[in-house]
């Protein structure tokens, strides 16, 4: 009887799933075994040694058929003393333990809006990657930005999910008390869209947009910064010609079925809901806008980061690794069952699956088959901490000088994403600086001032 | 000339006949707009829900009483911090409306009390129970979120709130207006403050403080709701809002039907308390 599962026996499938088959997930399995059974109950000691054999032998192995198959033919003991000798099973073991003793708190809550951009802080529940990293996370499902806001700065959530500007203005006051917030990590790129209302289905230009209500999920969105840009591009001004009104996502669909708005730039599966529901279609996928661009974050105040340091970097790593595991095509449709249920995102499987394979139904009729429709990089690039400046003084949400690369530097933890990256064994970017191409036209983070400035549309 | 039911068989009867006339339009009704699907490609309908292959949005009263059994039968499951059974999301919002109301009576009715024994005070008051009275409740919201910087805490908060001014109010307006008649037969028995204030204006008071009660207590379950979707995390409320995400008009509507059975149980044990604080004059 135990919590985690036994990487060395050939019956367990590692993942979703348990071992019988007749569960949802081996949590369930074990809770139905431990009814019936009067073992002893495992130490987290135990949990977190099984927890990094689980790991080794997964990383071995890859998938588990293989594992399954070769512990049948070998035997566990076999199998553990042959990983054993090339792999310092006790060092790692010890590793992981060590850093597990040095935890400030283990027991966290991290706050979400249920959508696809907190995959990876969602899917480290199920997936058991907080527990790799010797941590028991609460993942707490909250109604909409505001709130969880607010929550955060409460200090309900140790950590959450936030929109990539959120940070960015709560650390210079715009909207809310200035109080010094981080961002460790980008959660998802791409991964929003444009949808109409089924009855403009033949106004495809934006031009002809002219009077249209749009929702937005949050003021401090890319969202909103996406749909002015792209709306300005095609020489209408954000807010005279349209309106953009503030919704939560959960409530974008009941609005555009009941014709309250014409459309919205939204996160998913709020799109795909749409079209899932029949009420609305695809107009464009963000990533046409901006391919690439930074959309949800994994959000901490300065204060746990300075407080926490051990718990920190352990939950840390826990969303870097969920990150780099989903952003594997082949793992999206594991992902997608793990993250669909009530618990978590609360939609139909198959939605969240069209959202993540990128194989998904436009409303229109066709099937569209783009695979990078959403991606996970965690990298928390400087650049588009100033970009997301840069609109927020276009659009006048700041007003006055703006020191874009200080502000940048200071919330956006590109220097320690760097550090912890190359510590897990990935390569992060050389520069945290990049320039970006969006509809066309170039954005140079060492000229931000001026480009804020560049619009014929704005209030610079 | 026929013999007749006794009233209430009838008023039953009725009850029932109503109830299955609505429940058939409604179920005419669904399957006269469940249209043909178009033909569809396969691979595209794998993709699509129910409603955009031309099924109507709304469910037939057989797929909501599923959902009540289904509810009723297993109310107490566990599935994690954000999907529980029904029973338990319910106990939740129950627990919130009484530590809320119970704090709200116990500031109150003493107060009130002071309030309605002397004159002076309750014209003083007066003006800022007329300006806090009609506040909705979820207005201080934000503001408690902000101030008391927990969001339980918060929403007990608001209860607390919309349940002090009907009470309040009403045991003032109590208080205020016991008979002269027993005042003056306390006094010429030489009743103390306090026996007075007990022995005669409670129980004088006593109907119109529990009609006070039984309004608040019916605001406080229409606000816990409310409440408890702007909040999230457990209640009622957050049962219906984690449906509306997920659009499933079944699991709202079954819901509703809850949030209804308890409100009337709630107004019911209040009905109950006021019948026995009566009395005739």
């Amino acid at each position: 009887m135990s919590i985690t599962k036994n990487p060395y026996d050939p019956d367990v499938t590692l993942g979703s799933g348990c071992s019988c088959g007749s569960h949802s997930s081996q949590a369930e399995h074990d809770a139905a075994e431990a009814t019936t059974s009067d073992a002893g109950n495992e130490s987290t000691e135990d949990i977190l040694v099984k927890s990094v054999e689980t790991a080794v032998v997964q990383a071995v192995f890859g998938t588990d058929m293989a594992r399954r198959n070769f512990l049948r033919a070998v035997g566990a003991s076999t199998a553990a003393a042959a990983i054993a000798d090339v792999f310092p099973l006790g060092a790692a073991k010890a590793l992981a333990a060590e850093a597990s003793a040095k935890l400030e708190k283990s027991k966290l809550n991290v706050g979400f809006v249920p959508i696809t951009c907190a995959t990876p802080i969602i899917m480290a529940q199920p997936m058991g990657f907080y527990e790799k990293y010797g941590l028991d996370v609460d993942v707490i499902k909250t109604a909409g930005w505001a709130v969880s806001r607010d929550k955060s700065m409460n200090g309900e959530y140790d950590a959450s999910h936030m929109l990539t500007p959120m940070p960015l203005a709560i650390t210079v006051g715009s909207g809310s008390n200035a109080t010094p917030w981080t961002m460790p990590a980008v959660e998802n790129i791409n991964g929003q869209a444009i949808t109409l209302a089924s009855k403009h289905k033949d106004k495809n230009d934006p031009k002809m947009w002219k009077g249209f209500k749009f929702a937005v999920p949050f003021d401090y969105s890319m969202h909103n910064f996406l749909l002015r840009y792209y709306v300005a591009e095609h020489g209408l001004d954000p807010d005279q010609d349209i309106q953009i009104r503030v919704l939560p996502p959960p409530e974008m669909v009941a609005n555009l079925a009941a014709d309250n708005v014409d459309g919205y730039l939204a996160p998913d599966p709020f799109n795909q809901r749409a079209v899932y529901d029949g009420v609305g279609f695809i107009h464009k996928l963000t990533k046409e806008i901006w391919d690439g661009h930074p959309c949800c974050a994994f959000a901490a105040s300065q204060q746990f980061v300075d407080e926490m340091p051990n718990t920190f970097i352990a939950l840390y790593k826990a969303i870097i690794d969920a990150t780099q595991y989903a952003s594997k095509q082949e793992n999206r449709k594991e992902v997608a069952k793990a993250i669909s249920p009530k618990n978590y995102l609360n939609q139909p499987e198959t939605v969240v699956q069209q959202v993540l394979t990128g194989t998904f139904a436009d409303g229109l009729g066709g099937i569209q088959k783009v695979p990078d429709r959403i991606d996970f990089d965690p990298f928390p690039y400087h650049s588009m901490a100033v970009w997301i400046l840069t609109q927020m003084k276009r659009w006048g949400y700041i007003e006055g000088d703006v020191n874009y690369k200080a502000v940048a530097e200071q919330v956006y933890l590109a220097t320690r994403a760097k550090e912890v990256m190359t510590e897990m064994g990935l390569t992060p970017p050389e520069s945290t600086y990049q320039k970006y191409s969006i509809m066309g036209k170039e954005f140079d983070p060492e000229k931000a001032e001026a480009y804020a400035a560049s619009f014929s549309i704005g209030r610079v | 000339m026929k013999p007749t039911l006794p009233l209430t068989a009838r008023a039953a009867l009725l009850s029932f006949i109503l109830f299955g006339a609505t429940v058939l339009v409604w179920q005419l009704a669904i399957e006269s707009s469940t249209g043909t699907a178009p033909n569809m490609d396969p691979e595209l309908a794998a993709l699509l829900g129910p409603q955009a292959k031309g099924q109507s949005a709304f469910p037939a009263p057989m797929a909501i009483f599923d959902e009540l059994v289904r509810h009723v039968t297993d109310p107490f499951y566990d599935a994690g911090p954000n999907d529980k059974g029904i029973g338990i999301q319910l106990a939740y919002s129950i627990g919130r409306v009484a530590l809320g109301f119970g704090a709200a009576a116990l500031v109150a009715i003493p107060f009130g009390f002071v309030i309605g024994m002397s004159p002076l005070f309750y014209k003083a008051l007066d003006p800022f129970f007329q300006l806090l009275k009609p506040i909705s409740p979820l207005a201080w919201m934000p503001l408690a979120l902000y101030t008391i910087k927990d969001s339980n805490s918060s929403a007990i908060f608001v209860i607390f709130i919309c349940s002090l001014w009907p009470m309040l109010i009403n045991t003032a307006f109590g208080v205020g207006a016991v008979r002269r008649e027993y005042l003056n037969v306390a006094k010429t028995l030489e009743l103390g403050p306090f026996r007075t204030a007990w022995k005669v204006i409670l129980p004088a008071a006593a109907p119109t403080i529990v009609t006070g009660m039984r309004i608040s207590i019916g605001i406080a379950w229409l606000v816990i709701v409310a409440a408890e979707m702007l909040v999230g995390g457990t209640g009622i409320g957050y049962f219906v809002w984690n449906e509306w995400n997920n659009l499933s008009i079944t699991n709202v509507i079954a819901a509703i039907l809850f949030i209804g059975f308890i409100g009337m149980v709630l107004d019911q044990l209040m009905g109950r308390v006021q019948a026995a604080v009566a009395y005739a004059d």
